[in-house]
């Protein structure tokens, strides 16, 4: 057996290039005869554009092109699209205003794309793009997610007057009321999930690379998905066919989700170097980034639980108005409705469930997919409203949860609300976090806190969420526009060694080390030997890229499919070698043998005969090259509990992590270092929502606020502590793997677990990022209130 | 007018001439090609583009190549020994999984390096309150706060591997 396979702490292969600076990130890559592009961006939020005069900037030193919505219009550049329709309950397709990559007659928020400047030098680039000189009509602004569809506010797309985009539900309406109207208690609670800037640390940036001599055109860009970008820029842009665009995506410093999306930035570098004929390089400023990649969450949300006298959860309403910001992102739709709304049942047994979610549009940066997507927003208003239950009624917020939770024997569950969980254990995690967390002591350590004049508080997450995105036929009925299955291939090289294509792909999360243990285990090549492919369309079969946690349940499982394909054939070959039959040729840890003999061929063996086929039969082919497509049968539900204790000062509301617990069951885990590692990080982004992070507009003149890092409060090494975070396993019966992804989990459940401890330190209900002063605030309101 | 900037460079004299206005982040990307450096933000909060300059480490984007005339400056191609050994700092974060994505790795750990030369037994808190300045969005800084530890216990046990 493989000691470098499933389940072993293999040190990334990938390390050696990014700690010796020798990692490729697509700012490190420049083209012969590169020019580069700067864009021109609106300053305003909302306004009508009365005219573009570019003859200044045409004629500054340098500058090759100024290019306007006129010129993309003219040259027949399509805008970009949403691949999610989702119809609202009347019955009423989603309304989606246009989204042109460079902005024709109005720009809808501080940010849009108003026209580029492409020259020789970066430098030339940004001083002729000063001096284009745009004469706006400025229109009245909407910003505030809460009012943004109230009477009397300015239509973001003048087609869409009551700034809906759709008015959509899930679940049992008339069975809820029904469940509401029987209740002993019912807990109400108003929740912000605050707006986020996902930060990945590298900005986008895209070299745009026309060859004439083809007719052909090279992307290099920040993407997550290459093939999806190559899809939508050809089928639906128009640039170019797919045959003639090659997309890759090299080494990717960070998505989160933000990279997931086809931006104007990248389409008017491809298309602009047409037009000049040269390759137009673009990296973002972290100022364009803070502007102009998709944004986070961003819902204001009502919830209500219904519970009988013994806290026996009987119905959960919610409504919630989701912030989409100007124009609908790529996957923008689905995030508040099938990412969020499903989950709603989190890891309890609710017998009625209804959902309502209205999707607005704002003078804002659109809003998308972030880390989580949906499932965080979900899992906040279940564990929010479940602990919130728990101090109404006096009940241990363990014990409720435990009074609710499904069982590890009533699987598979059929929620109310689309999911069907296939497995779990959701009090072996609890229970373990507990122990590690060390619940017995907290009113010691509370009165001992206490006595220094500091407030302890603990809070619970008991998250669940949908990954492994997912059946192509599941999301297909829900809206989706594309399927979701994953590819892989493996080639095996005359010389023994591996090449390994995938059509996810990496940025952060180690697959070049994950999927060579996964191939060492199927088909005992140590990983070493294996060179795992990904981010370049030209190399890779088509492949729907990395997000939702999905690359290892489904991307994995079709290299699993594609392995057991490579056995086949090889034992094809084996038994020719061992002048044997077929039947009898039995294939473990890399070896092929002759059942009940001592005859033996390795793979390796077996492979090099395959690319010297001299004395092969003729219908043996040569050859031992296999791929894969796999269609997952089920979401995946990885789930556990995480409990966070802080300490707050109530003189300052500085509130500090004491000790943060996460307890995860993903499924059967192939590296776990590398999954530990992507607990600790999602964990510290949940920890940033929760704490220190918050997009804010004006709501005035919807001018971003927090648009640099002196503004936007990113957690910082020395706001964190180190987590203890341990495992529990129920293996996924629904892929080949038993796997459940893991990338997201940490990100969907620390916001309520420290939410809920700052609450219950300070004894006050508050929004999110609980920020020093905001502490502070509602501990003096507090005093107030008990002082009157 | 351009002006000629000279200094050296992981032990090599180099000499370009650049517009006054390049900083030394995009001397050391544009110019001499060392795109291990990297720019992360434009506010001089991110520490993606950490190195050394006369041994201290320096916000690469903080400073004016100019202002680096004649100085001695060491990058992250130049931390590991010319056989390709890995520096005990670039060794500890392999070791602890100490990077993800790789963006902001170099300034970590060239900004790791000169903690362990002003301390060479920094507490936890140490570790941390000195990375303040370099930000990491995978991590969570959980095994960037062990690696150095690690590397701090391992060059004090061998002075020399730190040379």
């Amino acid at each position: 057996m493989s000691t470098d396979g499933i389940g072993a702490r293999v040190r990334r292969k990938e390390d050696y290039r990014f700690l010796t600076g020798n990692g490729h990130y697509v700012d490190d890559i420049n083209r012969p005869g590169q020019a580069y592009a700067a864009f021109v961006r609106s300053p305003l939020a909302h306004a009508r554009i009365r005219s573009i005069d570019t003859g200044a900037a045409s004629a500054a030193p340098g500058v090759l092109a100024v290019l306007t919505g006129d010129d993309a219009k003219a040259d027949g550049i399509g805008g970009l699209i949403c691949g999610w329709m989702i119809t609202s309950k009347d019955g009423s397709p989603m309304k989606a205003g246009g989204h042109p990559v460079l902005a024709q007659d109005k720009v809808r928020y501080v940010g849009d794309h108003v026209a580029v400047v492409v020259a020789e030098t970066l430098d030339q680039a940004r001083d002729a793009a000063e001096l284009v000189d745009v004469d706006y009509e400025e229109l009245g602004v909407v910003a505030s997610t809460a009012t943004a569809r109230a009477a009397g506010q300015p239509a973001v797309h003048d087609e869409i007057s009551d700034n809906t985009c759709y008015e959509w539900e899930l679940g049992d309406k008339a069975a809820t009321d029904v469940a509401f109207s029987g209740a002993a208690h019912v807990t109400r609670l108003d929740i912000v999930n605050n707006r986020l800037i996902p930060n990945a640390m590298e900005p986008r940036a895209a070299i745009g690379d026309y060859d004439r001599g083809s007719d052909s055109f090279t992307l290099y860009t920040t993407s997550q998905n290459p093939h999806v970008h190559r899809l939508v820029l050809s089928a639906f842009v128009g640039i170019a066919p797919e045959h003639k665009l090659r997309v890759v995506a090299p080494d990717v410093g960070g998505g989160f989700g933000s990279k997931i999306f086809i931006y104007a930035e990248e389409t008017v570098c491809l298309w602009a170097s047409k037009r000049v004929r040269r390759p137009v390089k673009w990296t973002a400023e972290r100022a364009e980034s803070f502007l102009s990649d998709a944004h986070g969450r961003d819902h204001v949300t009502k919830a209500e639980l219904a519970m009988d006298a013994n806290g026996k959860f009987l119905g959960l309403r919610v409504h919630t108005i989701a912030n989409l910001g100007a124009y609908l992102s790529t996957f923008a739709s689905c995030v508040p409705t099938y990412l969020y709304a499903p989950l709603l049942s989190g890891q309890y047994k609710i017998p009625a469930i209804y959902a309502e979610v209205d999707g607005v549009y704002t003078n804002t940066a659109p809003v998308d997919a972030y880390r989580g997507a949906g499932r965080p927003e979900a899992t906040y208003v279940v564990e929010r409203i479940v602990e919130t239950a728990a101090r109404e009624m006096g009940i241990d917020p363990a014990e409720l949860r435990r009074r609710n939770f499904i069982g590890p024997d009533e699987y598979p569950y059929q929620t109310p609300v689309i999911m069907t969980y296939d497995c779990g254990d959701y009090n072996a995690s609890l229970t373990k976090a507990m122990e590690l967390a060390d619940y017995g002591g907290l009113a010691a350590r509370k009165a001992e806190a206490r006595a220094r004049a500091k407030l302890r508080g603990v809070g619970f997450s008991c998250y669940i969420e949908a990954c492994g995105i997912a059946p192509s036929a599941a999301v297909g009925s829900l809206g989706a526009g594309v399927g979701l299955w994953e590819s892989g291939s493996i080639r095996f090289n005359p010389t023994g060694n591996v090449i390994v294509n995938t059509g996810s792909h990496s940025h952060g999360q180690g697959h070049e080390t994950t999927f060579a243990q996964l191939i060492s285990s199927h088909l005992g090549v140590p990983t070493d030997q294996v060179e795992v492919v990904h981010g370049d369309t030209d190399k890779t079969p088509f492949g729907m890229g990395t997000y939702g946690s999905r690359s290892l349940a489904v991307g994995g499982s079709a290299l699993v499919k594609a392995a057991e394909k490579i056995v086949a054939k090889g034992r094809k070959i084996a038994a020719h070698l061992m002048e044997a039959s077929e039947a009898d040729i039995e294939f473990k840890d890399g070896k092929f043998t002759v059942a009940g003999t001592d005859k033996e061929k390795s793979i390796q063996e077996v492979a090099f005969a395959a690319y010297v086929p001299h004395n092969f039969p003729p219908d043996l082919e040569p050859g031992l090259e296999e791929n894969a497509f796999y269609d997952p049968l089920n979401f995946t539900f990885p789930a556990g509990t995480q409990i966070c204790e802080v300490e707050v000062d109530p003189d300052t509301g500085v509130v500090e992590i004491v000790n943060f617990v996460a307890v995860d069951d993903f499924g059967v885990v192939i590296n776990p270092m590398i999954v530990e590692g992507q607990v600790h990080g999602g964990i510290v982004q949940g920890v940033g929502q929760a704490l220190c992070e918050a997009a804010v507009y004006d709501e005035g003149t919807g001018q971003l606020l927090t648009g640099s890092y002196m503004d936007y409060r990113m957690p910082r090494a020395d706001d964190v502590p180190s987590f203890k975070v341990d495992m529990t396993v129920t293996p996924n019966p629904s892929n080949p793997l038993g796997v459940k992804g893991c990338g997201e989990a940490g990100a969907i459940a620390a916001p309520a677990a420290v939410m809920n401890a700052v609450i219950d330190a300070i004894g006050a209900d508050l929004q999110m990022p609980a920020t020093a002063e905001r502490v502070w605030q509602a501990l003096q309101a507090g005093t107030k209130m008990a002082a009157e | 007018m351009p002006i000629t900037v000279k200094m050296t460079v992981n032990g090599k004299a180099v000499s370009r001439d650049v517009e006054p206005r390049t900083l030394l982040v995009h001397y050391l990307r544009e110019h001499l090609g060392l795109t291990g450096t990297h720019v992360g933000c434009d506010t001089s909060q991110c520490g993606a583009c950490v190195v050394h300059v006369d041994g201290k480490s320096v916000k690469s984007c903080s400073m004016l190549a100019a202002q680096a005339e004649g100085a001695a400056v060491t990058t992250i191609e130049g931390l590991a020994a010319a056989d390709g050994t890995l520096h005990p700092m670039q060794e500890a974060f392999r070791e602890h999984h100490g990077l993800q994505c790789g963006f902001c790795t170099p300034g970590m750990v060239m900004s790791a390096v000169d903690l362990l030369q002003v301390n060479a037994s920094p507490s936890e808190r140490e570790v941390r309150e000195w990375l303040e300045g370099n930000l990491c969005r995978c991590t969570g800084y959980h095994n960037i706060v062990k690696a150095v530890l690690d590397a701090a216990d391992k060059m004090r046990a061998t002075p020399q591997a730190a040379e």
